[in-house]
């Protein structure tokens, strides 16, 4: 019953592939960050901004973004899109479904972080003739991304682990996809699963100390 | 001169200003006392624009506070105002607190916005300060580095709000030193105070507001030694 035999010679052959997919993924975890990062301040700002409209939009995408599976994010960003003619290779939509819910997830992290900044704060910056802008960039920005840092460390994670989805939209070039086509070649299935298990775990780990060094650096108060 | 006239303000139903008028000559030091709710911070809120007001007038060296035209972010660049709560901005040292508008506001150069700020901090006794963060510093100390924050800018007015109300009994004298030194050196100030004894040896003027009303004003002689009014007496007699 049990006569699976485990041949991870054969599998370790293929760490090269799967390391290089691991860079894809990297890359699509740190851009959906990035681009993630500057959307929710954008959003922030826009449920910040006193209109209603805005704000509604604003409130809209982090309600999608928190209340749906990122699955059917992604799916959407491929296949949704699609049906009005708009074709998206696997890597940009992967990359627009993660940063869309990146985006959302951090803007409610960035709304509990404004939260502990007194509104004396910004009153303090009007007063010495900075615009209510230059009062968000200057004073409460840095204390929002300082406050929101491990959140933002656990998001960058999870952007991570959310490449893993891109698969379903045919992406075949990150790490998951790319042990996904060996194991369709190879059959090495828990071998080779187990490789991606560990690599995405070194990962992640290395991104959370990493993240800590940073703060270290970053934050001087 | 700051021009204040028949100005009127509620909260929702509660008048807070019922029509004050008050004139502030440059140079001048005015005091205001009062008592809680008399009104006293919203007129200085009200001076810089940072509150709106139902009806009158506020002009600051001829231009309308509260008039469509007028930039106020313009017009903040030579009101200083200081406040109860010190405000210090947490992620920034003592010196980059004080440099951050003059560069960002006024345009200056790192290095000129420094130069000023190094002074300023210098005059109000923070010269050994300028890489520490706000956390470290007592609280006058704090609020010394928010008066310099507001010198920094070049004001020709300074508002300042019961700026020692908020501090431990023994580190209000440092702050009120650094206010006469000002009021010496010709500043033109407004200081809401409970300081009674600060409001007798600095100001030209004193006014006292009760209930939104500016019920006295005159020079301190005369509003501590023969006050006018009957509740000007009872206020003094119940801060004695
Ligand atoms: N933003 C606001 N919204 C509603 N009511 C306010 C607001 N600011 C002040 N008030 C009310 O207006 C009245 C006058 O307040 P103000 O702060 O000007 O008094 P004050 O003379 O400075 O008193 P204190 O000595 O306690 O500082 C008070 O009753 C206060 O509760
Ligand atoms: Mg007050």
């Amino acid at each position: 019953m049990f006569d699976y035999t485990f041949q991870w010679k054969q599998a370790m052959a293929k760490l090269p592939q799967m390391l290089d997919g691991a860079v894809v993924t990297m890359e699509v975890a740190v851009l959906s960050m990035v681009i993630g990062i500057l959307l929710a301040v954008v959003l922030t700002l826009l449920r910040l901004s006193g209109s209603r409209p805005l704000a509604a939009i604003a409130t809209t995408w982090v309600e999608i973004a928190r209340n749906t599976p990122a699955l059917f994010q992604i799916y959407m960003a491929h296949f949704g899109v699609a049906s009005f003619g708009i074709h998206f290779s696997p890597f940009v939509s992967l990359l627009i479904g993660i940063t869309f819910n990146n985006a959302g997830y951090l803007a409610e992290n960035f709304r509990g972080a404004l939260k502990a900044i007194p509104e004396t704060q910004t009153r303090a910056g009007r007063s010495l003739g900075m615009s209510q802008l230059q009062a968000f960039r200057y004073i409460i920005l840095p204390q929002m991304l300082r406050i929101a840092f491990l959140p933002m460390t656990n998001q960058m994670v999870w952007a991570i682990l959310m490449t893993s989805l891109g698969v379903t939209v045919g992406m075949n070039t990150d790490l998951y996809g790319v042990t996904q086509d060996l194991n369709a070649l190879t059959f090495r299935t828990f071998e080779l699963f187990a490789i991606a298990a560990v690599i995405f775990y070194v990962i992640t780990k290395i991104i959370t100390l990493g993240a800590r060094l940073l703060a270290a650096r970053l934050f001087r108060y | 001169m700051i021009e204040i006239q028949n100005v009127r303000k509620s909260f929702g139903q509660m008048e807070v200003l019922k029509g004050i008028d008050l004139t502030v000559a440059k140079g001048e030091v005015l005091t205001v006392i009062g008592g809680s709710g008399s009104g006293k911070s919203t007129l200085l809120t009200c001076i810089n624009g940072l509150e709106p007001i139902d009806s009158g007038k506020i002009l600051v060296d001829g231009t309308e506070v509260h008039a469509k035209s007028t930039n106020l972010n313009k017009l903040r660049q030579k009101i200083g105002i200081v406040f109860q709560q010190w405000n210090a901005f947490p992620h920034l040292t003592v010196l980059e607190n004080v440099t951050l508008a003059p560069r960002k506001v006024l345009g200056m150069s790192k290095g000129e916005a420094e130069a000023i700020a190094e002074k300023q901090l210098r005059h109000v006794g923070l010269g050994d300060k300028l890489k520490t963060f706000p956390t470290r510093l007592s609280g006058g100390q704090q609020q010394r580095m928010a008066i310099a924050r507001a010198l920094a800018m070049s004001p020709d007015y300074m508002l300042f709000d019961e700026v020692t109300s908020a501090l431990d009994p023994q580190l209000v004298g440092e702050v009120l030193e650094t206010l006469k030194m000002l009021a010496e050196e010709g500043m033109t100030m407004i200081c809401v105070t409970h300081e009674m004894a600060f409001a007798r040896d600095v100001s030209n003027r004193v006014a006292y507001f009760h209930k939104g009303v500016m019920a006295e004003i005159g020079a301190p002689d005369q509003i501590f030694g023969a006050p006018q009014e009957e509740v000007t007496r009872q206020f003094l007699a119940s801060v004695r």
